[in-house]
């Protein structure tokens, strides 16, 4: 493995983050470090809170108590607009494509700063426009032709595979070039082929120096390609280390796979 | 001959003036996905402007500041803009239906606040409101055919700024936010501030329209502001197609076509006893066509394209 970054300045850093719903406690009490150029596997039962914690670190959510820092600055309680600028990106467990837009359009949308996005861009910057608008273009085919999307440039959204939305979230966000990378599930519902593609992908970026963080149930999938692991239980921390060590923890036997089976 | 030609013509001027509050409505709702329920009160904002700022000075009535008609145009234009801007800031995180009862309620509450204040014109409406180049060009054929110049261009312009507008990144984003809120504000997208650029956007757009409605009569009274208008508006955007705005501008004429000729045929051959109820009959008409569209071709007759981006695509294709 290697690391791109200090282990002693984590990338993203909670400190005992809790998220309630009324009485209910999605999230409890949960503190961990993510270190820039891992793959750091989140996994646990279902209604574990992994989702839950994921919007509260993508602001969707604002922790009912906790603090989030992100390349050492407080982020806590931010828009997730503004995370994504700070270099956070995030996919959806159920894929959110924009359905009634083109696969292109979708990537083009995400680049900041777009001279075009304003009412009167179209106008008073029009020159300044297409150029940034051939560049994003280009950058779109790219990053589309990277995640194996560019033929569907042209389609509709709404209209690909479950597993072709997958990469499209994926080809979104590196649009916006993120630090950090957060995936909810990747590879649920996924033909194998598309998931080989997936991870050859992550794989690729992680090498360029993204750090990723990774919901995932296929415990296949995270033994092979994610350390460190940590576990979620009823909102709750129960495990972290490495993919090997959690294959062989009884407190994450009986907690993640007892859950499961009953 | 002249008759008939004389009242297409008057014909096309409202249907234009309409095809532009209708094309206001489409980005809000079409390009945006925001249900803007009180489509009167931004049209009444731009006519009560226009007249109020363009007017001649009647006695215990706000105005008569006879302002140039451009530029009296232009201020209830603003004026449209800045009642969509309040409104907007208040009600913007409403979504849907929500959103649709907060402005339904404004326009009912505006419609009443014009019919009781008298200074504003009370029930009796605004008066005193010169027509523009009526000296030079008279009351009769002449006029009406350079207003409905002068109307077509700006429904023209509007149509082109528009188009021009969807098709770039603000297009973009306005789809976007209109798709998946959620998915855009995590791409690094303010939903709120764009819903509300286009909220106001569309606003002003209304407001011209209901300024030319104004200078047309050269008169306004709460009569013309009604929820029927936001109904017949609503109705020939579904019709046309939400988010197409050549689909905007079809639907319009059409539905207005459709609404004289029912309004004609009901006075002409209906029993007496009907003919009462005219005005009621064609409402239900109208809440027929609506209904109907939804649950039969929801997209319109001209649907919603697919954007994609063409203004990078004709300049860098490899
Ligand atoms: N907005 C909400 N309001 C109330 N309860 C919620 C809300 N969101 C999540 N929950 C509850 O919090 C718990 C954790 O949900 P979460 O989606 O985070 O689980 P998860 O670990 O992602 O599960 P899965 O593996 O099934 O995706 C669940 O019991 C869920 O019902
Ligand atoms: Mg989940």
């Amino acid at each position: 493995m290697q690391y791109m970054g200090n282990m002693a300045d984590p990338i993203l850093s909670i400190r005992n983050v809790s998220k309630t719903f009324g009485e209910f406690r999605a999230v409890n009490d949960v503190s961990l470090d993510i270190h820039a150029g891992t793959i750091t596997g989140l996994i646990g039962p279902n209604g574990a809170g992994k989702t839950t914690l994921f919007n509260v670190l993508t602001g969707m959510l604002k922790p009912t108590s906790g603090t989030v820092h992100l390349d050492g600055q407080d982020v806590t309680g931010f828009a997730p607009d503004a995370l994504f600028s700070l270099g956070l990106g995030r996919t959806f467990q159920i894929p959110r494509p924009f359905a009634k837009m083109s696969v292109l359009e979708n990537v083009m949308l995400s680049p900041m700063a777009q001279v075009g996005e304003r009412v009167w861009g179209p106008f008073l910057g029009a020159a300044k426009m297409r150029d940034q608008e051939a560049t994003i273009r280009k950058r779109a085919m790219e990053v589309l032709d990277f995640v194996t999307l560019a033929p569907l440039a042209d389609q509709a959204a709404g209209q690909i595979s479950g597993g072709q939305m997958k990469l499209l979230e994926l080809a979104r966000i590196l649009m916006g070039d993120p630090k950090l990378i957060l995936l909810d599930e990747p590879a649920a519902g996924v033909n194998p082929s598309l998931t080989r593609t997936l991870i050859e992908k992550i794989e690729e970026l992680n090498r360029d120096g993204k750090t990723f963080v990774i919901i995932e149930h296929d415990m296949d999938f995270v033994m092979q390609h994610c350390d460190p692991v940590i576990a979620l239980a009823e909102g709750s921390k129960v495990f972290e280390g490495t993919a090997e060590e959690a294959q062989n923890n009884p407190v994450l036997l009986d907690a993640y796979l007892g859950a499961q089976v009953e | 001959m002249i008759g008939v030609i004389s009242y297409l013509v008057f014909f096309a001027t409202v249907a234009s003036i309409l095809s532009i509050a209708v094309l206001g409505l489409n980005l809000q709702w079409g390009n945006t996905g925001l249900f803007n329920g009180g489509v009167v009160a931004f049209f009444g904002a731009g006519a009560y402007g226009t007249l109020i700022l363009g007017g001649t000075s009647q006695v215990g009535q706000l105005g008569g500041f006879a302002l140039p008609y451009l530029l009296a145009l232009l201020g209830g234009m603003v004026c449209a803009g800045v009642v969509a801007w309040i409104v907007g800031l208040l009600t913007i995180r409403l979504r849907h239906d929500y959103l649709a009862i907060a402005t339904f309620g404004v326009a009912v509450a505006f419609e009443t606040v014009m019919r009781n204040t008298d200074a504003l014109g009370g029930a009796q409406g605004i008066r005193g409101f010169e027509r523009p180049l009526r000296e030079t060009l008279g009351n009769g054929f002449t006029y009406n055919l350079a207003f409905f110049a002068f109307v077509l261009i700006l429904l023209i312009a509007t149509y082109l700024f528009l188009e021009r507008l969807i098709q770039s990144p603000f297009g973009r984003l306005l789809r976007a936010i209109r798709e998946d809120e959620t998915a855009a504000q995590s791409l690094g997208k303010s939903p709120s501030r764009v819903r509300l650029t286009s909220f106001v956007a569309g606003s002003v757009i209304m407001g011209l329209a209901g300024g030319l409605y104004a200078t047309f009569y050269a008169f306004i009274s709460p009569q013309d502001v009604l929820p029927i208008l936001t109904f017949q508006i609503w109705a020939m955007l579904i019709v046309g197609g939400a988010g197409n705005n050549k689909g905007a501008v079809m639907g319009t004429f059409l539905i207005w076509a459709a609404w004289t000729a029912s309004g004609w045929a009901l006075s002409r051959f209906a029993p007496l006893e009907v003919q009462l109820y005219t005005g009621s009959i064609q409402f239900v008409l109208i809440g027929f066509v609506i209904v109907g569209m939804l649950l039969w071709r929801p997209q319109g007759l001209f649907p919603e394209k697919l954007v994609v981006s063409q203004s990078a695509r004709s300049k860098n294709e490899q």
